[in-house]
């Protein structure tokens, strides 16, 4: 193997990675908030609405979770418009990462919240709180402390399927690594950069929600 | 140009989707084959191999599979190999199999009790007969239901190859969009026929999981 490695003119182009970057850290948060929200109204719904929402919310997850992210995120971006729903590269990749999260977190927290021992809900009440107070104040901490890890490892999936959103020409960052290749032509080193700088941020984000989850948790140890 | 019934566009999706199939095919079967290699390592060799495997599932699991391909699909050639989009998506498809299906199996043989080991190597059995012959037929009953699971998205993951031009078919619905722009029904199709691959593994997969927890109940 003859291939002198380059990697010495990426520097140039920092501002456009530093935008990638900040583009996929900013779909992933945003989607992660919006999902996981859902996530729990979904998974009380689930649990406690009516047995048509409850199918209706059965039917969407499995169609989610038995469909890939990209053909999702196509159907939204060329598929929805003519229905007459227009929409931007960045609103559809937002709405695509959030309804794909928003499916698997519901399935999460309900678990999470089935782990929850009755016990715990019936002495809230017997403590004078209401039905709903009881969930929000005593079932759903401990449940999503519990389903934390599992939370946490689905937002990385999300960040790292992100990627595909390049292809709706959302500017994140592999939408960075296609255009710098096709500037410098030095397609395989700025691939292994950028593979590298997404690796790093799955690590350190990792290592950040967890600190994050054990203060926010802390004393729901169980 | 919209002369194409929505039968036409089914059978055009329908045929590409052969492809899907196969690739998920090669991906698993050369991912398991990867796997269980790399997990007998695992078990058995010493620090420094142990350490280089668990970096090699951190990388796959911790980079985008988009990423993977395109490096598979540009880096390879750079190594003076030739590579069609068949050759990078199996390939890279292989490799990522392998690194989740390690972890998935490691998992699975730790859950086997320390004692079945012990038991084993009692009765004068080498590591290799311990694991051949003990350990692994009890945890592979464990192994089934998440690896059913996994090859869900295994189906799900071959849909990017379609980015680096291989006409499988996400690509053939991107394709076929081009041609009669229609893509709400089409990809409703593209994401009907995905839902017809996938939610029959989901399902059984989720049987196993019940058979399992009743024979754990037990």
């Amino acid at each position: 193997m003859s291939y002198a490695f380059d990697f010495s003119d990426l520097s140039q182009y920092a501002d456009v990675l530093l935008h990638g970057v900040v583009v996929t850290l900013g779909l992933t948060g945003v989607s992660t908030v919006l999902g996981g929200a859902l996530g729990v109204v979904g998974a009380a719904l689930v649990l406690r609405g009516p047995a048509w929402l409850r199918w209706l919310i059965a039917a969407y997850i499995e169609l989610i979770r038995n469909t890939p992210f990209i053909v999702q995120l196509f159907f939204v971006f060329f598929g929805l418009p003519s229905l007459g729903i227009q929409m931007g590269e960045i609103e559809a990749a937002l709405l695509a990462m959030t309804v794909n999260l928003a499916a698997y977190a519901i399935e999460i927290v309900r678990a999470g919240i089935e782990s929850v021992k009755h016990g715990q809900y019936q002495a809230a009440l017997s403590l004078g709180l209401s039905g709903r107070q009881a969930f929000r104040y005593v079932v759903l901490p401990q449940a999503l402390a519990a389903v934390f890890p599992a939370l946490l490892s689905q937002v990385m999936i999300v960040m790292l399927g992100s990627a595909v959103v390049s292809q709706i020409s959302v500017q994140d960052l592999t939408y960075a690594a296609n255009f710098i290749q096709s500037r410098n032509f030095r397609s395989f080193e700025c691939y292994i950069a950028i593979t590298a700088i997404y690796l790093v941020m799955a690590i350190l984000l990792r290592r950040l929600c967890n600190g994050l989850g054990s203060g926010l948790f802390a004393g729901q140890k169980r | 140009m919209n002369d194409f019934t929505i039968w036409d566009m089914a059978q055009g999706l329908l045929l590409s989707a052969r492809w899907t199939v196969l690739l998920s095919l090669i991906a698993f079967v050369g991912g398991g084959l990867v796997g269980g290699l790399l997990l007998v390592l695992r078990l058995s060799a010493g620090a420094k191999v142990q350490a280089m495997i668990r970096l090699y599932s951190e990388i796959f699991q911790g980079t985008p599979l988009l990423m993977q391909l395109f490096l598979g699909f540009f880096g390879l050639p750079m190594l003076g190999i030739e590579v069609s989009p068949w050759l990078a998506a199996s390939v890279t498809l292989t490799l990522y199999t392998g690194a989740y299906l390690v972890d998935i199996w490691r998992g699975c043989v730790e859950a086997i009790p320390r004692g079945q080991w012990q038991a084993a190597a009692s009765l004068g059995m080498s590591h290799g007969q311990q694991l051949r012959l003990v350990i692994w037929p009890q945890a592979m009953r464990i192994a089934t239901a998440p690896t059913v699971g996994f090859l869900v998205q295994v189906v799900k993951s071959t849909a990017l190859a379609s980015i680096i031009g291989f006409t499988e078919l996400t690509k053939a619905g991107s394709m076929l969009t081009n041609a009669v722009f229609q893509p709400f029904i089409i990809y409703s199709m593209v994401a009907a026929l995905y839902f017809a691959m996938c939610f029959p593994l989901t399902w059984y997969s989720r049987v196993l999981e019940r058979k399992q927890g009743l024979a754990l109940k037990r």
